[in-house]
């Protein structure tokens, strides 16, 4: 059998793995699904109403492609948490020991976190849907838009896993979960950049979540606050180059983190 | 030979971990590797292990070296580490199951073996419990198993009981022997003497990063001067003319630990040391309350061959 089938058989057994999690232990992933449905609730309903949305849209449909970025977003923690653990109860080193293929640890944490991705955007577009959120563009631009958001989590996975190998220690899985807030309200998500002091907003604007929230509220045909910069203008194409710059980062990072565990 | 290090170096940023590290282990062994903490038995078994590379020298297990054949090395090995690393959320079962199709056996095979080793560990009833619901010992023959599922050629337990209960400890000690039974050769490190007492063929004691003594439990205790006197007093004002009068008898430096009120000296002549030194003790009118011939302890040869003998350690007696 060659290496290729093994990495990929390997890495699909590190992934069943986790599937196995969600049948014996469902809690994690249900909480994993409320908060987000309850952040919609809570912003679509009693804040929404005091949120102007530029060119004057439904603050619903402005903020649930928003949503959908920082469920995202929030996708990094699982993903620290997993590799510190196992990291942290010798499981990756028994993993390293064994003659199987030694990139299935990383293989097999993408699969389990990109279906998990799949699984928790399916449950938020069917919460947009019950609290009136639509998408208006065909087809083919809904999945474009789709496929943005797992772009992007594809990206954070290697944050995740680059955070969750060199850092360790369930402190600092709490500290990027605080994190996560302030990089989330300092973009697009909730309200518009120009609504900001003229520098914040400029960060906002250039926030790589920004890129992609812009991108599929346009793909979707939802209200967007239109801004007038570059960056503004070229969500799309940014929503392309963030993640890919990100993913070239950290890519190779948690590739060196991963190798530095033998030295 | 199973398992070969020659003058293994490892550093950690300007800490020197292991420093011309030497030990073979033969096979079919069961090779205590013994030190205190910090000494560098983690760092040797991580290296034979395939999990760290070494900064210098070289190793051989199960015939093939560690940095230039490590999957071949992965495939003839198991490793139980100082955690049970095994998956608390899935069942002793289902963690078995993985770790067999990770080993690329195939799915019947895999669970064939799983059902093979829960019953030869003693998990048969509670393979379909979660591990989280396991107490400290099963986690640990759950750990063991898994490292079985292959049948390896060498076993490496780091610290195989650290933080068990002494009823779990039992458990694993009963586990290894029955490995051991089977013509596994195994590379134990352990802090616990009594430990390397109980399940070592041969025990090597580390220091430093350094093997520092080798030999079987009893060429060691032979090693620190044979015999002992050990003396107990009924006043401890009387332990240095005790001491003394001892010293006088034994031709030899006596150790005084004096919570105990206990003497203790290496002896040449067992008999006639136990007669001499109890008429000159009577003699001089010191009140004696025990009075015991003994080996010497691996306690002391571990006090004795490591720079964490201090205090009232015993010393080298110059005795071949």
């Amino acid at each position: 059998m060659t290496s290729l089938y093994w990495a990929v058989a390997d890495g699909w057994t590190i992934t069943r793995r986790d599937l196995t999690h969600w049948v014996r232990q469902p809690t994690p992933i249900i909480l994993g699904l409320l908060f987000p449905i309850m952040l919609v609730l809570m912003f679509g309903f009693l804040f929404g109403g005091a949120i102007a949305v530029p060119g004057g849209g439904d603050y619903r449909e402005f903020l649930l492609p928003g949503m959908f970025v920082m469920t995202v977003a929030f996708g990094v923690e699982g993903t620290m948490i997993a590799v510190t653990t196992d990291a942290a109860r010798g499981v990756t080193d028994r993993f390293r020991s064994m003659p199987m293929a030694q990139s299935a640890v990383v293989v097999g944490r993408n699969g389990a976190d990109m279906l998990d991705s799949v699984l928790v955007l399916a449950a938020m577009i069917g919460c947009g849907l019950a609290v009136g959120w639509r998408w208006h563009g065909g087809p083919g631009a809904t999945l474009a838009a789709v496929g943005l958001l797992l772009l992007l989590r594809f990206a954070l996975l290697w944050v995740g896993i680059y955070l969750g190998l060199v850092v360790g220690g369930p402190e600092t899985v709490a500290a990027v979960q605080i994190l996560v807030w302030p990089i989330g309200f300092l973009s697009n998500v909730f309200v518009a950049p120009e609504t900001m002091p003229a520098w914040l907003g400029t960060v906002a604007a250039w926030n790589p979540l920004s890129a992609t929230v812009s991108a599929t509220r346009e793909l979707f045909g939802n209200p967007g606050w239109g801004g007038q910069s570059w960056i503004a203008q070229h969500a799309t194409v940014m929503a392309v180059l963030w993640p890919l710059a990100i993913i070239a980062v950290f890519f190779p990072l948690s590739v060196r983190a991963f190798r530095r565990m033998s030295r | 030979m199973s398992v070969v290090a020659e003058g293994l170096h490892k550093c950690y940023r300007d800490k020197s971990a292991l420093d011309g590290f030497d030990l073979t282990v033969a096979e079919g062994r069961v090779c205590g590797l013994l030190g205190p903490n910090g000494a560098g038995k983690t760092t040797a078994v991580r290296i034979l292990a395939t999990l760290l590379r070494p900064d210098g020298g070289r190793a051989e297990v199960a015939g093939f070296d560690v940095t230039r054949h490590p999957a071949e090395v992965r495939r003839r090995i198991g490793l139980v580490g100082q955690h049970a690393a095994v998956d608390e959320v899935l069942s002793g079962r289902q963690n078995l199951v993985m770790f067999g199709r990770l080993y690329h056996l195939s799915s019947a095979r895999a669970r064939a073996r799983a059902d093979e080793l829960l019953t030869q560990f003693g998990l048969a009833d509670t393979g379909d419990k979660a591990v989280k619901q396991y107490s400290g010992g099963m986690r640990r023959r759950l750990d063991l198993a898994a490292s079985m599922i292959l049948a390896p050629k060498v076993l490496f337990l780091d610290e195989p009981t650290t933080g068990l209960d002494p009823r779990a400890r039992n458990e694993v000690w009963a586990a290894t022997r029955a490995l051991v039974a089977d013509g596994t050769t195994v590379l134990l490190t352990t802090q616990y003497l009594d430990e390397a007492d109980q399940l070592a063929d041969d025990i090597s004691v580390i220091d430093n990063g350094q093997v520092v003594g080798n030999g079987t439990p009893d060429q060691l205790k032979t090693k620190i001067g044979g015999d002992r006197i050990d003396l107990v007093l009924h006043d401890a004002d009387d332990l240095a003319a005790a001491a003394a009068t001892v010293s006088r008898v034994t031709g030899a430096d006596t150790d005084i630990d004096r919570d105990d009120r206990r003497l203790s000296a290496p002896v040449r002549n067992r008999v006639a040391a136990l007669v001499e030194a109890s008429r000159a003790l009577d003699d001089a009118g010191i009140a004696v309350e025990d009075i015991v011939l003994r080996r010497p302890t691996l306690d002391e040869v571990f006090l004795t061959l490591t720079s964490a003998g201090t205090g009232h350690g015993p010393r080298e007696t110059g005795r071949e």
